[in-house]
């Protein structure tokens, strides 16, 4: 086994994490956030819109500086280190749009060492999409299913998709949710924030709720259905019932 | 018998029944090897884990053991997979009273309608 994984620090911890955001008065957008993640787990954020999943997405991936409190990751703060066991997919796309998909997968694996091309055009070729097609030809969705390839064409510890599936057919989802859980390797953890609960549910070992920042309740889907006789995605309803 | 998780209980739970389905109808016969995991967990699009503790709590059961380091067996024991089948039908029963019952039938009207109803299903 890879000495990396036996190190002996959980996967990722957050300590007492805030960030306030300039100009936002005294709102905290994560307000005194304490989390720790284990290996080999698939997770699921979730939360009304504004309530902090992205802040916090972006604070774990280095793009933020907390205002106060810690990330850890394999027991090191966010930097080089952390960005190259951590696969990220951001909420926007920033792919160069005059670039071909097969330019963007050799970027990528100039970038990365751990990214595996045949991983990589295996599931371009599932998903039919063209490696010379121009990202700028290709529809919204059809980006996003790009952008989603080359961040799970990496071999990493922690994938952290920030709304992986929302742009994208019922019948890609299907195939995404597969890959994800044939991808699935005890030293690595995914977390993945969504609004489209019920399609993933099944996927999910834990989830998270946050609520105006905070961590409201971190725990397994089978027990929030054993202790509510409700699916994730109804309990979410009840809890955040508008 | 496909894989149907749409209840909102325990999903581990509805996997559960789902394999011992399988093995008391024969689809995994007695003495034959069981998927791996990852395969199960794959063509049911559930999480690995969640499969893990289903074949965790049938292991439990008897109705399957663990070779080491080989994968999981369904057991040869056909005594154990019958009293598993008399079981699952005697739950199917209690709730198709328990639903009868509910509708206003009594008993003796509901044993008539099960009659009634073989001997059309049979014609």
């Amino acid at each position: 086994m890879n000495e990396q994984y036996m190190n002996a620090a959980p996967l990722l911890q957050i300590n007492d994490l805030c960030k306030r955001y300039p100009n936002m008065g005294s709102y905290m957008s994560v307000f005194h956030m304490n989390l720790t993640i284990p290996r080999g787990r698939i997770i699921g954020l979730l939360g009304p819109n504004g309530c902090g999943k992205t802040t916090l997405i972006k604070m774990i991936n280095g793009l933020l500086a907390p205002t106060s409190g810690s990330v850890y990751i394999n027991g090191m703060f966010p930097g080089a280190e952390s960005k190259r066991v951590i696969s990220y997919l951001p909420e926007r796309t920033y792919l160069d749009n005059g670039m071909k998909v097969a330019q963007m997968i050799d970027y990528f694996a100039d970038f990365y060492e751990n990214f595996s091309k045949e991983k990589a055009y295996s599931m371009l070729e599932s998903l039919g999409i063209s490696p010379e097609a121009r990202l700028k030809t290709l529809s919204k969705g059809t980006k996003e299913k790009v952008q989603l390839i080359l961040v799970m064409s990496r071999d990493a510890q922690l994938y952290i998709l920030d709304e992986p599936i929302a742009g994208v057919d019922p019948a890609a989802r299907d195939y995404i949710l597969r890959t994800i859980i044939t991808n699935y390797n005890p030293n690595s953890t995914i977390i993945l924030s969504t609004h489209l609960i019920s399609d993933i549910e099944s996927v999910l070992d834990d989830v998270i709720f946050m609520k105006n920042g905070s961590l409201m309740l971190h725990t397994s889907v089978d027990a929030i259905r054993s202790q509510h006789n409700k699916s994730v995605d109804a309990y979410f309803r009840e809890v955040y019932a508008c | 018998m496909a894989w149907e998780l749409n209840s909102d209980r325990p999903i581990y739970a509805q996997i559960l029944e789902t394999l011992q389905v399988r093995i008391v109808c024969g689809i995994y016969k007695p003495g034959e090897w069981l998927p791996s995991v990852r395969d199960l967990a794959a063509e049911a699009s559930v999480n690995p884990n969640t499969m893990q503790r289903a074949f965790v709590e049938l292991e439990r059961s008897g109705l399957v053991m663990t070779q080491r380091n080989m994968g999981r067996v369904v057991t040869q024991d056909t005594q154990m997979i019958e009293t598993a089948k008399h079981k699952m039908a005697v739950t199917q029963m209690n709730s198709f009273f328990a639903n009868m019952r509910q509708l206003g039938y009594s008993d003796n009207e509901i044993t008539s309608l099960v009659n009634n109803h073989t001997n059309n299903t049979n014609v």
